[in-house]
Formats: structure tokens, sequence, C-alpha cells
């Protein structure tokens, strides 16, 4: 029986799965005409959310015999997810209304989603992890096709559904395997089980923490496991493309972090080695496809793949300058990419969307200051000073290296100057091209220009002042690394 | 930290572990297809039409295969599932009820909320309407 104790720890996430059936009830009752007070009403969830967060921040607290953890770590990382997920509700509240599809489940769905995010960056069992992870997941599978109508919204949908059950399926056989050999699912228990079982060299261990990393993979989208990205994100509604890209990586990278520094520590010489392939694959792979890409939201989808190839040199360089960069890439990604995505669904005419890059031609004379905040997003993803981007790389960098990944890093730097390019391109597109026909129209919106705003503000602020994040991400890691 | 160098104590050791795997993926993939090529070589090989017809639970097909459903089928369907599986729920804890106690008894009637919720949101959107 849970205690009071117990349950308090655990309020940010009943909050938010009381608030997402809150949502779900609210919606039968509610006329289509005034549909939008449910995303005031999940933003005001959100934000109780955030704020159960704050007030739980400093505790170290194992709940359910150890299948859950509330500790700076997951609450950071909660704060990241919610944050996304504020920022991707005021994107999509006039968006969904002007392309027909707003549903209450819209809502629903979106902060289930988060909710299973959570679940993963707070998890001290496997199964818990596998949970959050479909929770997620089937909220993520029906956002993308939320387009019913649409050919490509529904083979968005279907691929990212069936690919997502695949891989799924591989982390719950790691999980079955990583049982079978160590006896226990809880993430503390197979470390000890480890070290008492003399398990270093198991095949059986092997075997499936090779399969969990698989599974992971698919979700956070590294390469050779990258290929649904792209066409998920050009048939899912715009919104939920930012969302899932910020979203569903940060609770990839946060169950990651848990499973590989909670229970596979003394296997790091074995995953490291993996990580350190994928890594290099997954940044170039996706910032060399990248430079071909006339789409800007395919733009995005490899760009997000190359970033999240940066985020896992943290992983691997495994010392506390790492780990603690793994955040704050995580919370300046979530800034400049949902910002990215935001100035998408902004340059619109009611139904038609401008996805061409072409059609960011004269955008800085027409609209400067959508231009200008792109033009920030752009560089801030490129990584320039002074944006959050450039201090992200950084961090990260400057981990690697010192943790004696110098060539890793060698190697990311000049995929950086690579990636340049393509953000860059964008860049002088809207400002110093001529359109060929009609400059593309923008539709406003209140809550659009507001989530646009927080982004260019979080963009600029993680880059000019970084030290109040850096240090809430270095207390994170305490107990891992008691540095 | 362990990092470049625990691995390369572990190296050798490590090897020997993945040439397990190695040796257990060819032995894994011998074995099944060794098994269906025997069957080829040894079964008998008789064709007739009642042998190549499709099967659907011992049942002689009717019509086409390609037989579009009705939507509501599935929704109906689906809503049905959910309450097979509560009753599974249901028995286990009814079983075992004299020795969970009191807050078994409040988890099962949230369990039920949650459920009867869902019910009166497939209801509304109307999922429980033939047209």
């Amino acid at each position: 029986m849970p205690t009071t104790q117990e349950l308090i720890a655990i309020s940010p996430e009943i909050i938010l799965a009381l608030w997402a059936l809150s949502v779900m009830f609210l919606d039968l009752l509610i006329a289509q005409s005034r549909k939008s007070i449910l995303a005031y009403w999940s933003l005001l969830g959100l934000l109780l959310a955030g704020g159960a967060e704050f007030s739980l921040w400093g505790r170290e607290e194992i709940l359910f015999q150890g299948a859950f953890v509330q500790d700076n770590l997951s609450l950071f990382l909660d704060l990241v997810l919610l944050l996304a997920t504020g920022l991707s509700l005021l994107m999509a509240k006039g968006y969904i209304k002007d392309l027909e599809m707003e549903h209450g489940e819209y809502y629903t769905l979106t902060l289930f989603a988060t909710l299973g995010g959570m679940l993963m960056a707070g998890a001290g069992d496997l199964l818990i992890v596998f949970l959050g992870l479909e929770v997620l997941s089937l909220s993520l599978y029906v956002l993308s096709g939320f387009r019913r109508t649409e050919p490509m919204a529904q083979e968005a949908s279907l691929k990212y559904f069936l690919l997502g059950a695949f891989a799924s399926g591989f982390l719950l056989y790691g999980i079955a395997l990583v049982f079978g050999s160590t006896g226990t699912t809880l993430l503390g228990g197979i470390a000890v089980a480890i070290t008492e079982g003399g398990l270093l060299g198991d095949p059986l261990l092997l075997l499936g923490l090779g399969l969990l990393g698989v599974g992971l993979s698919f979700k956070v989208a590294l390469v050779p496991f990258h290929m649904w990205t792209p066409d998920v994100y050009e048939g899912a509604p715009t919104p939920v493309a930012g969302y899932m890209s910020v979203v569903a990586k940060a609770a990839g990278f946060a169950a990651a972090l848990r499973i590989f520094l909670s229970a596979f520590l003394q296997l790091a010489g074995d995953w490291t080695l993996l990580l350190s392939l994928l890594a290099l694959l997954t940044m170039s792979g996706g910032n060399i496809i990248a430079l071909a890409q006339s789409n800007m939201k395919r733009l995005l989808a490899y760009s997000s793949i190359a970033h999240a190839g940066y985020i896992l040199l943290g992983v691997i360089a495994l010392n506390s300058w790492g780990l603690s960069s793994v955040l704050f890439y995580l919370a300046a990604y979530g800034f400049m990419n949902l910002g990215a995505f935001a100035v998408i669904v902004a340059l619109r005419d009611g139904e038609r969307e401008y996805l061409a890059l072409n059609d960011y031609a004269g955008l800085g004379s027409r609209h400067p200051l959508l231009a200008l905040s792109m033009a920030i997003f752009m560089l801030s993803l490129a990584g320039v000073p002074p944006t959050a981007g450039f201090l992200a790389k950084f961090y990260i960098f400057g981990a690697a290296v010192q943790a004696g990944y110098g060539w890793l890093a060698i190697l990311a730097v000049l995929n950086s100057v690579l990636a340049a390019f393509y953000y860059l391109r964008v860049i002088v597109i809207m400002y110093m091209r001529e359109p060929a026909g009609q400059v593309a129209k923008m539709t406003h919106s209140p809550a659009l220009a507001l989530a646009i705003f927080l982004a260019v503000i979080g963009t600029v602020q993680l880059g000019l002042f970084p030290a109040a994040v850096v240090e809430l991400a270095q207390a994170s890691l305490f107990p891992f690394l008691g540095s | 930290m362990p990092g470049c160098k625990t691995y390369a104590i572990l190296f050798p050791a490590m090897l020997q572990d993945y040439l397990l795997l190695a040796v257990l993926l060819v032995v894994a993939t011998i074995f099944p297809i060794g098994g269906l090529i025997t069957a080829f070589i040894i079964r008998p090989h008789r064709p007739g039409k009642i042998k190549g017809d499709t099967y659907e639970c011992g049942l002689e097909t009717i019509g086409e295969t390609w037989v579009q459903f009705r939507v509501q089928y599935y929704i109906y369907a689906l809503v049905f599932l959910i309450f097979d599986i509560e009753t599974i729920f249901l028995l286990p804890w009814a079983v075992a009820y004299n020795q969970l106690g009191l807050f078994s008894l409040i988890e099962m009637f949230i369990f039920l909320a949650l459920l009867l919720g869902g019910l009166v949101y497939a209801w509304r959107k109307g999922a429980l309407e033939w047209i």
C-alpha cells in the first residue's frame, strides 16, 4: 500500500494523469466552437504539474520498492518535458483549428504522452521504462495521424506504428533476457546482481543489453534506426512533429541515462564502444542527408537525428561534465527546435502550409520579426555563439575530450561545420533571395506568438546566462556520480 | 570512471563472449532452416484442390476473402475487449479478496471507474450506434 509520502512524491505524475482524464471528459461537454478552452485547461494542468515538480526539488525519493525514483534528474527532465509540451500546445491551438482537426483528444493524448515521458524519466525498473515508453508511443502513433483524411498523415501514423511496435518488441525482448540473466528488473538490483553473480561477460546479459539499446535507438532515432523519422515528421501535424522531436528524444535519453548509469555501469566498456559508433553514424548520417533536403520539416527531421548523435557524446563521456551537458543540451534543444517548428506553424495561409525551403524567400523583408526568430533558431541549431546551441555543443564536446574521446569530438566539430551549411542556407534564402512568386503568408495568433517569443527568450537566455540551468543540471546528477 | 582504460583490460575476455554470441547466432540460424529443408526432402508431395483451399476455422469459405467489414464492428469489438479484460482482472482479485484488504478494494474501484469513464466516453462519441 502506498504511503502518503509516496503519493506526494509522485504527485506531478498523478496531477498530469488526472488532468489528461479531465480533458477527455470535458471534451464531451464542450461545444465544437469552444474547444480552444481545452488548450488553456491543459496548460493549467502543465503549470500545476510543473509547480509540483519545483516543490519536490532537492528530494531523493525512492518509491514503490524501487520501481520509481523521484530525484533531481527526473525532476529536471520532467520540467524539460513539461516546457516542451506547453510550447507545442501553444503552437497547436490555432493550427488544429485552421486545419479542421480540433478535437479534444489532441490535448488528452499530448498530456498522456508527456506522462509517459515523465514515467520514463523517473523509472527505477525496466518494466516502468517499458510502460512509460508505451504510454508515450501509443499516444504519438495516434497524434502523428491526426489529420485522418490526409494520405500522408495515414502513412506517417502507420509507418510509425509498425516500426515503433517492432522497436518495443526489441526492448521487451531485451528486458526479458536481462531478467533471465540477473533475475530482476529493478535497475539497482541488476547492478548488484552483475557484481555479486560475476555476470560481467555473460552472453545473455550482453545480448539483453544490446536489444535494449536497439529498442531505445529506434525511439530516439539513431542511425541506422532512423528511417521512420523524416516520413513521420512530414506527415504528422507540424506541432506534433515538433513535440515528438523534443519529447520523445528527451524521454528516450532519460531512460537511456537511467538504464546505462544505474544498471549497467559495470559494463560501460561494452556499451561505450557501441554507442560511440552509433554516435558517429548518427551525426554524419543525419547531417549529410539533411544537406539534400528541400522540405523544411524533412530538413528539421534529419537535423534532429544529427542532434541525437551529439547528445550521445555526453552519454559516452560518462563523467559528471558529460552527463550534466546532456541535460543542458536537451533543454537548449527543446527551445531551439520547438522554436523552429513554431515558425513553420506560423508560416501558413489558413489551411495551406508553406513547407518548401524556397517558400522562405523574401521572408526577411516581408515578415522581419518572424525571419529574425527563425534566424536565431537556425544559428542556435548550427551552434553559433551567443546562442544556447553553441554552449550546449561546447559543453558536450568538451566533456568528450575530457573523457578521452578526442577523435569523436573532432569528428563532431567537423559535422557541425557541415551542418552549418544547411542551417545558414535557410537564413540566406530568407534574407538574400527574391521570392519567385508571392511571399509566403503568415497566420497571426497570440498563442503562437507567445510560443515563438518564449522559444527565442529560452534560446538566447541559455546562450548568454547558462549558469542557473547548468547548476540545476549538475545538481541533478548528484546521486549517480557523487560529484 | 570506467572509460576506455577499463575497456582495454576487458577486451580479450569480451571478444570471447562475442564469439559465443556469434556461435549462438549461427546455430540459431541453421536449426530452423535445417528443419524446413529436412521436412521438404522427406515429406510426401501430393497437392490437391481441397488441400490448396483457403483454410478458415474449418468452415468452408463463402465468396471473396477480401471482404470489407463495417468500421463500427471494430469499435464494438474494442469496447467489448475492454470489458472482457476487466473480467479477467476482476476474477483473481475476487478470489484473493479476503487477503487483500481495504486498499485493493479502493484500487479496484478506481480501475472500474476508469473503465466506466471509458464506456461513457465511447458512448458519447457515438461508438455504440450502428449507423
